[in-house]
């Protein structure tokens, strides 16, 4: 009966025993406690539900995905920071301060947050808030959907997060192999935090994948053809394509995984006919596109980049499109390279080489491009700008790591090794995530009206990069020396100075974190003297800055006819500043509860399967069939913004006089005058 | 604090620098490069080859990065200004064509090596190979000698200069086998026979790893690899034949237990068919001991 009730969930699943645990535990608590009651002391809990939770205005959850992403990133750093101090003591009869059994939940978590929970929400979140800008249009193609996918991925998050707390994470590895995965090796629920964690993530950001596909080809300005359609936006419509027809492989592996572990079945296991290597296979037919899913929008990112910085037009535009879509293809073909000593044999082995560096030609050129878009340009050294030339430089490296680990013969002395480590960081973090700061440095101001404080951003910047040769390059090293991944304890004692170095890079990226931090802080503080009046702070190319930052709800009063590639800057140049003299109607979605809603039933649907909490699980999935079903009934799903509201918004927005304070108070609607634009 | 002193300078100067300072006259810590057998030798060296055609490009772009970055900086009115120059085809032709080409030639190089390296490819050698069967299990190596009826668990003997050939299963979780000096790794997976063809040139000691995490005592499954003379090494087998536990099928139901960090163990085999039970998941070698797969949460360490 109580078994009913409960599943296997017991208040000993509480790791009371691991001080680590219970301190960060305590202190987390303790901090969503006090931010819940500062939000409820200045009574921001109405206003947090109504304009943000429920908001279905792709900027808005824009921004909630790249919090999440920080709030993330957090988490994966201090992972990291934890595993670098573990290595660099346990060496001989050093023990260092971990037991294996945290240390082994510490890189699995490390690799599943930062892959899924901090670079995928980080570019959803720039994708969401600046593609609708760029492509000219109102929203994205399906608004509730998005909502949806955002919620799915919080959800996802905090069942990741509570993990920590009640239970424990997968010790399996960020990629899950069976049989270790399987329920005889590792029975506890962390395994099934890792599967509904990435499981209902995945179907989240699958959504997303399908919504802005639709709106990349279906919602873009008149005139603006696939080979006008700023660069970033190009990256993001075959990012979206990868994400539809990768995820689905990922979808299918957990769930072979998941009956393996629920219903007894024998898809990856030891006996029964079961076989680890299809696991390997299909998991990798999603984990090699996902590398170009989270790189491609940083390439994107710095080609704006160089090109606005460069005051050029961006170098060589078709080669670029041509380049990504031809990364996006091979990135099909090479997922066998992450297993080469699984003994497929040489043929197998050479086809899967010689593909994977194939894909070094089309990146290899991307890279000249931008070098060539600073040829004979007049490059302003911005945040952006710093994050763009260290990805360039350190990307390099990281690439023809790569590339050699694509030779199998090579791959054979340096596969599972800290040179693979060393490698695979080394093309994520300037290759992702140096590209979304710097993405988030550049649209900043769009989104929120001011800049970001230049000081502490370049001081993040140079500790960042600084922290990254100390922390990844001794791996490369420990690599040569044989040193394999993972490892907890070791017995060499050559390896632990390299260890040291790696942990004092790590903690130079700390302090890089903590300058974001301030710069953030005092940005918000400072923002009047940041304030940007124009909306086109940085003398832009793009849709984006032709309207008002924060640009309002429903971006374009008049959707703008486009006619050649860096659409605003021309408009500048021929002076047709986009001074709307007819103003429509403009329809908007409504916001909707059932986001946020159908976000907590996922989550409850996911604890309940982690902890056999079967009556929960039917309860919930069918609360989610509820809220479609809902849905679908509801047909005020629109509201509509009338000529004189949308007059009386552009013209607080575009003229100095009536201004527009950050918390955003309407503007007298009395004041203003209509007579130019003609009433319905 | 000498040993202090390359870590430190060697991530400053950034590039792989130290690596080429290090390929002459390293200690044997470095152990990818400093190869004690054919086949690491050969893997060493294509390493390093194709490292040495990708700087042919790598280092040129880093240049060119930091020079159009200092050339073409905002304050420097004397460079030239080209705000609509996009597209120039022979620019274009120029960086499609040299990667593909350093990649063709690369590419090249995997089509050949691939083979030469094949883990599966017999060791051309006057001398026939010795046969050694390994079996990764929670979490040490066992190692089988068929032809001279001996086990050891975590460690490896084997003559100097004679072909050694590898057959591996598993008989828990996947893992990896790995001794960097003589020659790069392959998986061990249960139910599943692969293979590794390895020589060592001349006597010495050599690390050997598991790479591959397979849990709790994944740090704990090394061991080392003993080349030794010809007449040293039978010497051996007919120490261990005569003096060592004998393995049989009671010995294997506690072997089998997971255990963390086992010091190296020496064994005469009764069980002929050993590997080839462990292999076919034999129900009569688990019926006999009456094991049945102990979870990891079960080992308190």
């Amino acid at each position: 009966m109580e078994e009913l009730i409960f599943g296997r969930l017991t208040l000993r699943e509480i790791p009371y025993d691991n001080p680590i645990i219970m301190a960060t535990l305590g202190g987390s608590t303790m901090l969503l406690l006090c931010i819940a009651f500062l939000i409820w002391y200045h009574g921001k809990w109405s206003y947090l539900w109504k304009e943000w939770f429920t908001s279905v205005d792709h900027k808005r959850i824009g921004i909630m995905y790249v919090v999440l992403a920080l709030v993330m990133l957090l988490r994966g750093f201090a992972d990291a920071l934890l595993m670098r101090t573990q290595q660099a003591l346990a060496e001989g009869s050093a023990q260092g301060y971990l037991p294996p059994d945290h240390y082994n939940q510490i890189f699995s978590a490390h690799g599943t947050i930062m892959i899924i929970f901090v670079a995928m929400p980080f570019f959803i979140g720039l994708m969401n808030i600046i593609v609708p800008l760029q492509i000219g249009a109102r929203d994205v193609a399906y608004p509730f959907l998005n909502s949806v996918s955002f919620w799915l991925t919080a959800s996802s998050a905090a069942l990741v997060m509570l993990s920590l707390g009640l239970g424990n994470f997968s010790h399996a590895g960020w990629s899950g192999y069976p049989p270790l995965s399987e329920k005889n090796y590792s029975p506890g629920p962390g395994v099934d935090y890792w599967i509904w964690g990435l499981q209902l993530g995945g179907v989240g950001t699958l959504m997303t994948g399908i919504n802005f596909f639709v709106t990349i080809l279906r919602l873009r300005a008149p005139g603006m053809t696939l080979m006008k359609m700023p660069i970033f936006s190009w990256t993001i419509l075959v990012t979206n394509v990868l994400i539809m027809l990768a995820f689905p492989a990922l979808t299918v592996v957990l769930a072979l995984l998941a009956l393996d572990r629920y219903t007894g079945m024998h898809f990856f296991t030891n006996h029964g006919g079961g076989n680890l290597m299809m696991f390997t296979n299909l998991f990798w037919i999603w984990g090699h596109p996902e590398v170009y899913i989270v790189i491609l929008p940083a390439f994107g990112i710095y080609s704006e980049v160089v090109a606005t910085f460069s005051k050029k037009r961006l170098f060589g535009y078709t080669s670029m499109v041509y380049a990504s879509v031809a990364i996006a293809t091979l990135s099909f073909m090479v997922w066998l390279h992450h297993f080469f000593t699984m003994g497929a044999g040489a043929n197998v082995n050479a086809f899967f080489g010689i593909a994977t560096m194939v894909i070094a030609i089309p990146t290899g050129v991307k890279v000249f491009n931008w070098l060539f878009t600073f040829y004979r340009g007049r490059i302003e050294f911005t945040t952006p700008v710093l994050w763009t030339l260290g990805f360039i430089v350190t990307f390099c490296i990281g690439g023809m790591t790569g590339v050699l680990l694509a030779v199998p013969g090579a791959d054979f002395e340096l596969h599972n090794s800290e040179f693979l480590i060393a490698h695979f960081h080394n093309m994520l973090i300037p290759g992702a995530l140096f590209g979304y700061f710097a993405g988030y440095a550049y649209w900043f101001p769009k989104v929120f009206g001011f800049k970001l404080d230049e000081t502490w951003g370049k001081r993040a910047f140079w500790l960042w990069i600084v922290g990254f040769y100390l922390a990844f390059m001794p791996l490369y090293a420990l690599g040569f020396m044989g040193m394999p991944r993972r490892l907890i304890h070791y017995d060499n004692s050559h390896w632990q100075p390299y260890l040291v170095v790696a942990l004092s890079g790590t903690l130079i990226i700390f302090g890089g974190i903590l300058c974001q931090i301030l710069q953030l802080t005092l940005s918000i503080r400072n923002r009047a003297q940041l304030r940007d009046e124009t909306g086109d702070p940085w003398d832009g190319r793009t849709l984006e800055w032709s309207i008002p930052s924060p640009p309002p709800a429903y971006n374009f009063a008049r959707i703008p006819q486009i006619h050649t590639r860096d659409a605003f800057l021309s408009m500048k140049k021929q002076a047709h500043r986009t001074e709307v003299v007819d103003y429509e109607a403009i329809l908007l979605p409504r916001s909707s509860s059932l986001g946020p809603f159908m976000g907590g039933l996922t989550f409850v649907l996911g604890f309940s399967l982690v902890w056999y909490l079967w009556w929960s699980a039917i309860l919930a999935l069918a609360g989610l069939i509820g809220c479609v079903v809902a849905r679908s009934w509801d047909e005020h799903t629109e509201e509509e913004l009338s000529a004189q509201e949308v007059c009386a918004i552009e013209t607080s927005l575009r003229h100095p006089g009536a201004s527009v304070s950050f918390a955003g108070k309407p503007p007298p609607v009395q004041n203003l005058t209509f007579e130019r634009s003609p009433l319905p | 604090m000498k040993k202090w002193i390359i870590p430190w300078t060697g991530a400053l100067l950034l590039c792989p620098s130290w690596l080429w300072a290090c390929t002459g006259n390293c200690g044997d810590q470095w152990a990818v490069l400093t190869p004690r057998g054919t086949i690491a030798g050969q893997e060493k060296t294509l390493i390093l080859t194709a490292l040495g055609l990708m700087l042919l490009v790598v280092v040129p772009v880093i240049l060119m990065t930091f020079m159009f970055a200092w050339k073409y900086r905002a304050s420097n009115p004397r460079a030239d200004y080209d705000p609509d120059w996009d597209h120039s085809t022979l620019i274009e032709w120029v960086v499609w064509t040299i990667p593909t080409l350093i990649v063709a030639v690369l590419g090249y190089l995997v089509w050949t090596s691939s083979h030469t390296l094949s883990p599966y490819r017999p060791i051309a050698s006057s001398q026939p190979p010795l046969e050694v069967q390994v079996v990764a299990m929670d979490w040490k190596w066992l190692f089988i000698y068929p032809e001279w009826h001996i086990a050891t668990v975590n460690r490896l003997v084997i003559p100097a200069g004679v072909p050694v050939h590898f057959s591996l299963t598993s008989n828990a979780v996947m893992s990896s086998f790995f001794i960097p000096q003589l020659g790069g790794q392959i998986y061990a997976m249960a139910g599943m026979k692969t293979h590794l063809h390895l020589i060592a040139d001349r006597p010495g000691v050599f690390q050997g790893y598991n790479t591959q995490f397979s849990g709790q005592g994944f740090s704990g499954m090394t061991f080392e690899t003993v080349a030794t003379s010809g007449e040293a090494f039978r010497q051996w087998v007919h120490q261990v034949e005569t003096g060592g536990q004998v393995l049989d099928r009671a010995t294997f139901a506690t072997l089998e237990k997971p255990s963390i960090n086992e010091a190296p163990r020496l064994y005469s085999l009764a069980l002929p068919d050993l590997f080839d039970s462990i292999l076919s998941n034999d129900t009569t070698l688990r019926t006999m001991t009456s094991h049945s797969p102990v979870p990891m949460t079960a080992i308190e360490d």
